[in-house]
């Protein structure tokens, strides 16, 4: 409490997938409350945990919230560096057009809509993570 | 940085992405399930020691001898941790990564 | 060095919560200081006080409990993921107009903003989970 100015640098790293346990909303729900806290926050997608950002889930027939929609609120919290991992998605047949579109408002570029994921190599993301000071896994 | 494992790599592929995504001089600890992975002739054992040039790769001894198994089983180059020396990686590693 | 600890997952059913427990003791053993172990998702069922193991199993709750006095440890179970699961604390069992409360000695019920805190202020933040 009294270092609340301390900022350092939060992964949340995603590894499932939705709906068939309670990890990817659990993680959200730690991501938002996270955004309240000015730390220097990214969100990785790696193996099944693409599948979070997968568009058009529709969750009706399950009988179980879809919170899908909360991706989208991200970047009102300033939770716009989401990386996904290419092999992740190569692998399981996925393109960026299969995803969510998730953005952001730049305001140090007059409040431009930005794309907040970005697909990147699997080095691209080891650098990523070596970089964290920590990384909370779901 | 340090790496955890906690599930066989014949479950779950945490041991295959992890070591995807491990550099050159990070350490990989296999523990509970994840001590599967350390053992000679699995299917595995290939994967693992190539990786060995690069990573370090530890294992948590009471997982290992509580399944059964015995550090004269594990690959050549595996060393071998008791929970204090968990604690030391942890310790001495700027952050840790656990493949859940 | 100052250790964050966080618990993904409940007792019995998977060997995180012992897992986190030996680390926990062999870092105190080591004269390293335990910021906070933090309960999230079916963690939260390590405070259950309502939970009675076989006589000749370990006591996962009792044996949290027993090392929080002995160290003064900071036992946080998430909130969110405690109501989810049907994990109360007393005040909170009273003002959700509910019959009984099941949070056992050592621990306390308080919000994910811990977690955050505990990879603030913690040098190592150590996640044990399934």
């Amino acid at each position: 409490m009294e270092d609340e100015e301390v900022i350092k640098k939060f992964l949340y790293l995603n590894r499932k997938a939705p709906y068939g346990s309670i990890y990817a909303l659990e993680s959200l729900e730690v991501v938002l409350i996270g955004a309240a806290f000015d730390q220097n926050v990214s969100l990785a997608f790696i193996d099944d945990g693409v599948y979070q950002l997968k568009k058009d889930q529709s969750t009706d027939g399950i009988g179980m919230k879809n919170f899908s929609s909360t991706y989208r609120a991200l970047g009102d919290y300033d939770v716009n560096k989401i990386y996904v991992d290419k092999d992740s998605m190569d692998e399981r047949g996925l393109t960026i057009d299969d995803l969510m579109n998730l953005t952001y408002e730049d305001e140090d570029d007059d409040y431009a809509e930005k794309p907040s994921i970005s697909i990147l190599t699997s080095e691209k993301i080891s650098a990523l993570m070596e970089e964290q000071d920590v990384i909370l896994s779901f | 940085m340090l790496h955890t494992i906690n599930k066989s790599p014949f479950q779950t592929n945490a041991l295959e992405s992890c070591l995807r995504f491990a550099r050159s001089g990070h350490s990989v600890l296999l523990f509970e399930d994840g001590i599967y992975a350390a053992l000679k002739n699995t299917r595995f054992e290939s994967l693992v020691k190539s990786s060995l040039t690069d990573v370090k790769i530890y294992v948590l001894v009471a997982d290992l001898e509580a399944r059964g198994m015995r550090t004269d089983n594990i690959i050549d180059g595996i060393k071998t941790a008791e929970y204090g020396d968990f604690v030391d990686l942890v310790a001495n590693n700027k952050s840790v990564q656990a493949w859940l | 060095m100052k250790f964050g600890i966080q618990v993904n997952e409940g007792p019995y059913q998977h060997q995180s919560s012992d897992s986190a427990y030996q680390f926990t003791k062999a870092a105190l053993e080591k004269g390293h200081e335990i910021f906070r172990v933090f309960f999230y998702h079916d963690g939260v069922n390590n405070a259950s006080s309502l939970t009675i193991p076989p006589q000749d199993d370990r006591h996962i709750v009792d044996r949290w409990t027993a090392l929080a006095k002995e160290h003064n440890l900071d036992l946080v179970v998430c909130i969110a993921a405690a109501q989810r699961r049907g994990m109360l604390d007393e005040k909170e069992a009273k003002r959700q107009g509910k019959n009984a409360s099941n949070l056992a000695e050592g621990f306390r019920i308080s919000g994910l903003g811990q977690l955050i805190e505990a990879g603030i202020q913690s040098e190592r933040l150590v996640v044990f989970g399934d």
